[in-house]
């Protein structure tokens, strides 16, 4: 059974870099998304991911992905966001004493703010599948165990499980299906099937850890990794990974882009923010455009 | 120097109440293939563990005596230091496999040696060629079906030319054609390159012919060393059950000596002027059944979107009551054709009609329990009618695994309705004879009630005791159809070991129908010598 998320090398420019600079790629997107406020550029942000995820070939992943996070992490960072805060002054609802949470005023402040959080945890969940699916687990590893063998061991234990974890729940679902009673449905079932696949996952993990040893991982020297020269794709990816940080640097640095939302929202959103956001797709985009040396 | 010792080594897994091997004593000399023989839970997959330091150091639990492999002591090495001695797979692939790309897991072990990139990159090559893994060096592990991972994990183990391969029942996922390939492939390296190999192995008589040696475990004790006539006579006598199919076959005749392969069967029924003459290879037509349908496949297909084409324009019918096995390589199509039934997968093109619900037990029974007591995955009745309800406060991870495929099949058969169709998909991996027995006896007894039963295995001795009919698929076509003995006995690969002693004659794949063949040609013999 094929995991639904998984490392498999396509005929893309991205999957044609080392798997560090791939990494490093996925990594900008996450760091920028984190560093941003404005919502123009992480609106950009959000497009140069699934941008991104699409030239690689890794759309249907994202999707995924974003079918699995998208509704629950927007709801409930929206919702929490708008029951908790305290600090925004354009009251839209007044819901009265709660017993725990105490006065409840609902502002369009904290809509915003929860909004726009919920905006960062997409963009991030995003950029990671991106990052897992477009970097060789066994070349992060091979460049990771040189300097942190214990969490390179670690990382590829989490490389290797999550497929196989995803695998076991998808089989265990699929079994459920085949019972008399075609299986329960809802939360209640996913809950069960999330229950059993964890329970089972200390296992495989021990398995897992077992063959690593059994293949000598830790036991003595390791084949000295020859220095690769650097691609055409390596540079691009590189430089577009370091221009989306900086971009996202500047959307913070300039006021002509700010944003800030407590306690009253006051947002640029003109021709500074507009570019920024513009460059920060090209930045992502622009690299996927030379196809010279990707093998298909 | 001894390629693994086991000195007096008892060893109890941790809130075991009886050890799971007691007082072993054996050694394994460079360039021996010894066999591991014996029934379920007998200790033979802990004696590899033993052999790997897996035992105590994973699975803790107390361990007397001692194992040394390759002169190093497992007590005082760790597992990776074992691993530079001793490549071992064992029983489940899923778990065997920890890289990407099926190139870095080969080379893995090598790297870990630090042995040069040149020699790592010609070692990875090689090592593939040999284990027919070649075409698959750069897919990704996690598309590959169970049988590709057993034959990597095979090649990963065997890639750094270790002294000693352990290996846990490394054919359980192969179709007979792979299966047979891997085990030459073993005798081949063990021959040409001094490597000792200490198998596994519950069907018996794939394995047999390319041994020298065979030990066999009861209940944790080492009860047989000997080569493979010598288990063979000892079998015959102390456990019928570990027997061979063509020693069954030669003991019903009354013939001496009990043959370890097929070759060796054959040279004696020459030589005693028994052979008997070969089956003509007519075709037979594919039974039809008339009536009502239990099943109906008309002209699936099945087309993945971004891959290959698993089922093409599948025809099937199966009547209520029939016994039908699917068989064909790994990667025919014939889980997706079982899915299929059940109504998991939707066919791109055709239609798929039952005459009631189909049953589906898939290959992992432990897939279906997902609660902490028995009697919380099926009802009473369903438990009684695999004879489960007595354990029905058990924890079902407590069960052996003959025991959680019966609950599985309690969770699939419960409910109102009774279903029309059981479909099982490889219920016999890891299973010994007297399990394998007990499915066919309980299966048949379903289907003399008006249930058709459907089941893809590899294993020909299984589909010979069960099924009165076999349909082969190869690249999702289905190739032949018909009564199993015609269907099987005419085979080179999925065929029964007594067919291909007897050639086919007479259809007869089981021991017992081989051996009234057998008597049948004496009789010609003696009246065609006997004066007019």
């Amino acid at each position: 059974m094929r995991a639904a998320i998984a490392y498999r090398h396509r005929p893309t420019a991205l999957h044609a870099c080392r798997a560090t600079v791939a990494a490093s790629f996925g990594a900008s997107i996450v760091l920028a998304a984190l560093i941003a406020a404005n919502p123009v550029v992480l609106a950009a942000l959000l497009v140069a991911v699934c941008g991104a995820a699409s030239l690689a070939s890794v759309a249907r992943e994202v999707r995924t992905a974003a079918a699995w996070t998208l509704v629950p992490l927007v709801a409930m960072t929206v919702i929490v966001n708008l029951l908790v805060s305290r600090e925004g002054l354009t009251v839209f609802a007044r819901l009265g004493d709660w017993a725990v949470l105490g006065q409840v005023n609902l502002t369009l402040e904290a809509l915003v703010y929860g909004l726009v959080t919920a905006l960062r945890i997409v963009i991030v969940v995003l950029a990671c599948v991106l990052a897992y699916c477009t970097a060789d687990p066994d070349e992060l590893l091979a460049a990771s165990r040189r300097w942190l063998p214990h969490s390179g061991l670690a990382a590829v234990l989490g490389t290797r499980m999550l497929p196989v974890l995803a695998a076991d729940a998808a089989r265990l679902s699929q079994a459920q299906r085949c019972r008399a009673d075609g299986g329960a449905t809802g939360a209640r079932a996913r809950l069960a099937i999330l229950r059993a696949t964890v329970q089972g996952a200390l296992d495989r993990s021990l398995d897992v850890a077992a063959v690593l040893e059994m293949r000598g991982y830790g036991a003595g020297r390791r084949t000295r990794r020859e220095h690769e020269p650097l691609s055409r794709h390596d540079i691009a990816f590189a430089a577009a990974a370091a221009a989306i940080v900086a971009l996202a640097l500047a959307s913070t640095a300039l006021a002509s882009a700010s944003f800030s939302v407590y306690p009253l929202i006051r947002a640029h959103f003109g021709f500074t923010a507009l570019a920024l956001g513009a460059a920060t797709v090209c930045a992502a985009l622009l690299p996927f455009l030379d196809q010279r040396g990707v093998e298909r | 120097m001894t390629a693994v010792e086991f000195d007096a080594v008892t060893y109890k897994y941790p809130g075991a109440a009886r050890p799971a091997l007691r007082s072993v004593s054996l050694s394994i000399e460079p360039g021996e293939f010894c066999v591991v023989a014996g029934l379920s839970g007998c200790g033979k997959s802990t004696l590899l563990r033993a052999a790997a330091g897996l035992a105590p150091r994973f699975f803790g639990g107390e361990i007397d005596g001692r194992v040394r492999v390759n002169g190093v002591d497992t007590r005082d090495a760790s597992v990776a230091q074992i691993g530079q001695h001793a490549g071992t797979v064992l029983q489940d692939p899923e778990t065997q496999v920890v890289m990407a790309t099926v190139r870095a897991e080969i080379a893995l072990a090598l790297e870990n040696r630090g042995l040069p990139r040149a020699e790592v990159a010609r070692a990875v090559e090689e090592t593939a060629l040999a284990v027919g893994v070649a075409d698959l060096l750069d897919r990704s592990t996690a598309e590959l079906s169970g049988g590709e991972l057993q034959r990597v994990a095979l090649a990963a183990a065997l890639a750094p030319r270790p002294a000693l391969v352990l290996l846990d029942e490394p054919t359980s996922q192969l179709d007979p054609v792979a299966g047979d390939e891997l085990i030459w492939q073993l005798r081949r390296l063990n021959q040409e390159s001094d490597t000792a190999v200490l198998l596994v192995e519950h069907r018996l008589e794939r394995c047999l012919a390319a041994a020298d040696r065979v030990v066999a475990l009861d209940d944790g004790e080492l009860v047989c060393d000997a080569d493979p006539q010598g288990f063979l006579r000892w079998a015959a006598k102390a456990a019928p059950r570990l027997m061979t199919p063509g020693a069954r076959l030669f003991a019903a005749a009354g013939i001496e000596p009990l043959p370890a392969g097929v070759k060796q069967a054959r040279a004696t029924l020459r030589r005693e002027g028994l052979s008997p003459a070969a089956a003509t290879a007519e075709g037979s037509p594919a039974p039809r059944p008339a009536g009502p349908c239990a099943l109906e496949l008309k002209g699936v297909w099945h087309e993945l979107r971004d891959g290959p084409v698993l089922l093409r324009n599948v025809d099937l019918k199966v009547a209520p009551g029939e016994a039908v096995a699917l068989m064909g390589r790994n990667g025919a199509g014939k889980s997706t054709l079982l899915r299929h039934c059940a109504g998991l997968e939707e066919p791109t093109r055709g239609a798929v009609r039952s005459g009631g619900r189909v049953a589906l037990l898939m290959q992992n029974p432990s897939d279906y329990l997902l609660h902490e007591r028995v009697a919380d995955e099926a009802p009473h009745a369903a438990l009684e009618l695999v004879s489960l309800a007595g354990l029905a406060d058990r924890n079902p991870r407590d069960l052996s695994g003959g025991e959680r495929q019966r609950l599985a099949l309690a969770i699939v058969l419960a409910g109102g309705e009774a279903p029309a169709v059981i479909a099982l998909d490889e219920p016999t991996r890891g299973m010994d004879a007297a399990a394998k027995d007990a499915l066919a006896a309980w299966l048949l007894a379903r289907c003399s009630a008006g249930c058709a039963v459907l089941v893809a295995t590899h294993d020909t001795e299984f589909a010979a005791r069960f099924a009165a009919r076999t349909v082969l698929l190869a690249r999702g076509r289905v190739i032949a159809d018909g009564p199993t003995g015609a269907t099987l006995a005419r085979g080179r690969w999925f065929t029964t070991e007594t067919a291909r002693i007897l050639g086919g004659a007479r259809d007869a794949l089981l021991p017992e129908d081989g051996a009234r063949v057998i008597r049948r040609a004496d009789a010609v013999s003696a009246a065609s010598e006997a004066p007019a």
